[in-house]
């Protein structure tokens, strides 16, 4: 594999990569240069909405948020199924269109679980 | 040395750079992070390897979604009582572990190495015309698997979060 098809191919990769570290690093860089460096305990507290924040920075979370961190998982998953599928959906035979509507109707039926389960609720 | 060695380089040192960061960090939620630029640096790798769809999967769930998790289940422990991690006294079997695993895996590369390959390209269309005629049986059971850890997740999350 020549190095070339490389270069042609992931020009764009890497131009945002550097573009990305190159400017964090003026973004840290400035708020460094530029902040005025008195501080003082008040400075560094966290800010949360303006009312004091809660005695530890790790409290523990609540169980609920474990199922959304689990849906997200599940559901980025069946998202990464759609990129491809959308290269091909149109080009190819027809069953190609109603095999992700059968993946993503099955998944719904995680949803529905879900939802009947009462773990969307929040109050 | 030609570019694309130069790039392997450059990416196996963030990998292993991030992992070296994730064991010796004494803050868990700092290895969590570092475990983040391990697993990018790994979607380089794969990206280098013109596995395109593998990439957008490494970055996509791994960087997304499993780093996600992992920082969600420390977050739902006590971190508050132990949030420096401590030496454990297991570290003598962690050592044989760690070193039987890397002469199980040295050994497969030396005896398994490909001699010269060139790597190809797998278009998205390619891959995803075969993972939808060819393949199309494990997809549909892909998303059955799926659905069994949705609902296996909820049914313990709820009978572990009954208060």
């Amino acid at each position: 594999m020549a190095p070339e098809g490389l270069t042609i191919n992931y020009t764009a990769v890497v131009i945002a990569a550097i573009v990305g570290f190159v400017g964090m690093a003026i973004m840290f860089g400035a708020s460094y240069l530029l902040s005025p460096k008195k501080r003082t305990a008040i400075k560094d507290m966290p800010y949360e909405c303006g009312i004091p924040p809660a005695p530890y920075s790790w409290s523990q979370l609540h169980m609920r948020y474990y199922i959304f961190a689990i849906l997200f998982l599940i559901f980025d998953v069946e998202a990464v199924f759609l990129f491809p599928w959308a290269l091909v959906f149109l080009t190819s035979i027809d069953a190609v269109f109603y095999e992700m509507l059968l993946f993503i109707g099955i998944l719904f039926f995680g949803i529905i679980y879900s939802w009947k389960k009462g773990v969307l609720q929040w109050n | 040395m030609s570019l694309s060695l130069v790039v392997f380089y450059l990416l196996g040192a963030v990998c292993l750079g991030g992992a070296v960061g994730v064991v010796v960090s004494r803050n868990v939620v700092h290895s969590a992070l570092l475990l983040l630029v391990s697993l990018m640096g790994v979607a380089g790798l794969y990206l280098l390897l013109l596995a395109e769809f593998l990439a957008l999967v490494q970055v996509l769930i791994y960087g997304g979604a499993i780093t996600i998790i992992v920082l969600f289940v420390i977050m739902l422990t006590r971190v508050q009582e132990f949030r420096a991690m401590k030496d454990n006294p297991q570290w003598p079997l962690a050592v044989v572990a760690a070193l039987a695993m890397f002469v199980l895996l040295a050994a497969a590369m030396i005896k398994g190495a490909p001699s010269e390959t060139t790597r190809q390209s797998v278009s998205f269309e390619e891959l995803g015309s075969s993972l939808f005629t060819q393949w199309a049986v494990p997809f549909e059971v892909a998303s059955l698997v799926l659905l069994v850890a949705l609902i296996g997740a909820i049914v313990i999350a709820r009978e572990g979060g009954e208060e």
